[in-house]
């Protein structure tokens, strides 16, 4: 306990306490409505938009998230946000007008069921397969993650925390199911936010507010060799990749994080549109994302804004704060550093709070997406297939969901500990399989947008771009790396002055070429889908939505329209 | 279904009154505990209406 970061008091631990006894009851108090595989996996189609929504953007804030990104305030400024602004928003907006109304109203379960009806079998299966192990890889590397952090934080001991999050995370998604992940996601959207807030006003009332912040910013930039504006704007100096600290330009923002990228994720990663499936109509399912949208513009000055902050803080002589770690500067601990230095017993036990439940929303959302791929994309389509006997087929279905939740935890702590063991080559797993992101959504665009686009054309783009996106990664290598995990494996052609304009210009290879190869292939193979069987499946072929009877404040394209709007005043402020 | 109002109105209630409490006996206790509490509370009345 002696080498621990923080000492905490019995208020700090009754905080915890009580917040974990909130979230183990509302799995029991849902228990009682788990009747069938619907209600467990699919939470019933019955989530209101705002809950779904803020779900929808609380299984991104996992506390890998929080830490990361506000290191990287502290790292690249203001020039963070493009994650949250250009990186985001207009993924969100496509996928809530254009999207939504194809995977909501086809009545598919999960995303490789709609590359099945849209596509073939063999689509569905290479992807059910690559997200299953996707999910249990990031489920287990976020405990292990959090395990560690408990650990040199708090002092606690690595095995017991990995154990009871996990016990905890199992506990209430296998007593509630998707409804309970939710749920708890919505309480943990609010802890994070109302635990966080005191960082955010302190640490800007410590610096004189925003003029403040800029004016203790300036010499620190300029005696890194940028403009001394450069930490408070995003756009202003990516005109070139030396003028900003992260090493891109505009169009490798504009195209490879605003596009490929973020489309990659935030329309084609079940784990995220899950939330959006679970909705009540589909209205609702199509305005989950942009209900997301609003916090997610709104984070930024949560998480960032006092990573910038922590850095003022690193080079005032007499604040005492630092982030070094045997000589290095450890990003990943400027929250933690922050916590400590500004939070004073009861608040610390509430920022504490916040940081366990931001963990535990990400192992609970890969979970229940797991359990829900596992149930009707694997273990329904190829070991046990339904019968004439609905109801029967229902309760069989609501037990293997239920013993899935039990296997997806197993497997994530076995993944943990491979983490704390084989490190690297965990992270390096984890790149590879989100290589499937970009390829992914080309496929998904095409077979969407295009009637034409058939199953071999499917499968053989996503093939194709995977490998296009491993050959990149084989042959190119960000400055400074010292580990085969950061790419040049096969040899290395090009070197990228960071290693996010690799991750850029990778997705960027993997979408197009993905797209050329689904293209060639279909024009060369034969459309085995009817009309019909494309109906409510392809744009062209489906009835346009009309919103007639929604009020205008709550239709879909008046959403879309504030959001838009909200995203371009946000960075007209901070251009 | 359960109204998801109601734990997080409970919950932020009961943080917000325990937070408050400590902040008064020991400020951002006090306003973090205050601003838990009428959000808790809001949380609460708002489940309320809907089921009247």
């Amino acid at each position: 306990m002696g080498n621990s970061i923080f000492h905490l008091q019995w208020i700090d631990y009754a905080i915890m306490i009580i917040y974990f006894l909130f979230v183990l009851g509302i799995g029991w108090v849902l228990k009682r409505y788990m009747k069938d595989a619907n209600a467990f996996l699919e939470a019933g189609r019955s989530m209101p938009a705002w809950v779904a929504g803020l779900a929808f953007i609380s299984t991104n804030l996992g506390a890998l998230e929080v830490m990361g990104m506000t290191g990287s305030g502290a790292k690249y400024g203001m020039l963070t946000t493009h994650f949250y602004w250009i990186g985001a928003i207009p993924a969100m907006v496509f996928l809530a007008i254009f999207m939504m109304p194809f995977y909501y109203g086809s009545k598919a379960r999960s995303v490789p069921e709609y590359l099945k009806l849209r596509f073939d079998e063999k689509t569905r299966g290479l992807n059910a397969i690559l997200f299953a192990v996707m999910t249990v890889l990031a489920s287990g590397i976020s405990m292990y993650a959090l395990a560690l952090l408990m650990e040199k934080v708090l002092g606690w001991d690595f095995n017991l925390s990995l154990w009871l999050s996990a016990a905890i995370v199992l506990a209430y998604t296998y007593l509630g199911g998707l409804s309970s992940a939710i749920y708890n996601e919505v309480l943990q959207f609010f802890i994070i936010v109302i635990g966080l807030l005191p960082i955010v006003v302190l640490s800007l009332h410590e610096v004189g507010g925003w003029s403040g912040l800029k004016e203790s910013l300036a010499p620190i930039v300029t005696e890194k060799g940028f403009a001394g504006d450069t930490f408070t704007t995003t756009w202003k100096y990516t005109g070139s990749a030396n003028g900003n600290p992260m090493g891109v330009e505009w169009y490798g923002i504009l195209f490879g994080l605003g596009f490929v990228l973020s489309f990659g994720y935030w329309c084609t990663n079940f784990l995220i549109v899950q939330r959006a499936m679970a909705a009540e109509s589909t209205t609702a399912a199509r305005n989950t994302p942009l209900i997301g949208a609003i916090p997610k513009m709104i984070i930024p000055f949560l998480i960032i804004v006092p990573g910038i902050v922590a850095l003022v803080l690193m080079n005032k002589a007499d604040s005492g704060f630092t982030i070094m770690e045997n000589g290095k500067a450890n990003y990943d601990l400027t929250i933690i550093k922050l916590l400590e230095y500004y939070l004073p017993t009861g608040v610390l036990g509430l920022g504490i709070t916040a940081l366990l439940a931001s963990f535990m929303s990400g192992m609970a959302g890969n979970v229940s997406a797991f359990n829900t791929v596992w149930t009707y994309d694997i273990y329904q389509s190829y070991i046990r297939p339904a019968t004439n006997d609905k109801e029967a087929d229902a309760k069989h279905y609501l037990k293997v969901g239920r013993m899935a939740t039990v296997f997806g935890v197993l497997v994530s702590i076995a993944a943990a500990y491979l983490a704390g063991l084989f490190g690297n080559i965990m992270d390096f797993l984890q790149t590879i399989f989100s290589m499937i992101n970009a390829p992914l959504f080309a496929v998904i665009f095409l077979g969407m947008f295009w009637k034409r686009a058939t199953g071999h054309g499917a499968f053989i783009g996503l093939l194709g771009g995977f490998f296009v996106a491993l050959l990149h990664h084989g042959l190119t290598v960000p400055a400074g790396a010292t580990t085969l995990v950061k790419g040049g494996w096969l040899g290395v052609i090009h070197t990228y002055p960071v290693e996010m304009a690799q991750s850029f210009w990778t997705a960027i290879f993997a979408c197009a070429s993905a797209a050329i190869i689904a293209v060639g292939i279909s024009l060369s193979t034969a459309q085995r889908k009817t009309d019909d069987e494309l109906r409510g499946l392809v744009y062209s072929l489906t009835p346009k939505i009309k919103e007639d009877h929604v009020a205008w404040h709550k239709r879909t394209n008046t959403l879309a329209i504030i959001v838009l709007t909200m995203m371009v005043i946000l960075s007209i402020l901070f251009w | 279904m359960l109204d998801i109002r109601i734990p997080i109105g409970l919950l932020f209630t009961v943080l917000g009154l325990l937070v408050t409490a400590y902040g008064l006996i020991t400020n951002v206790n006090l306003w973090s505990g205050l601003l838990m509490l009428v959000f808790g509370v809001i949380m609460l009345l708002l489940a309320r209406k809907k089921k009247t």
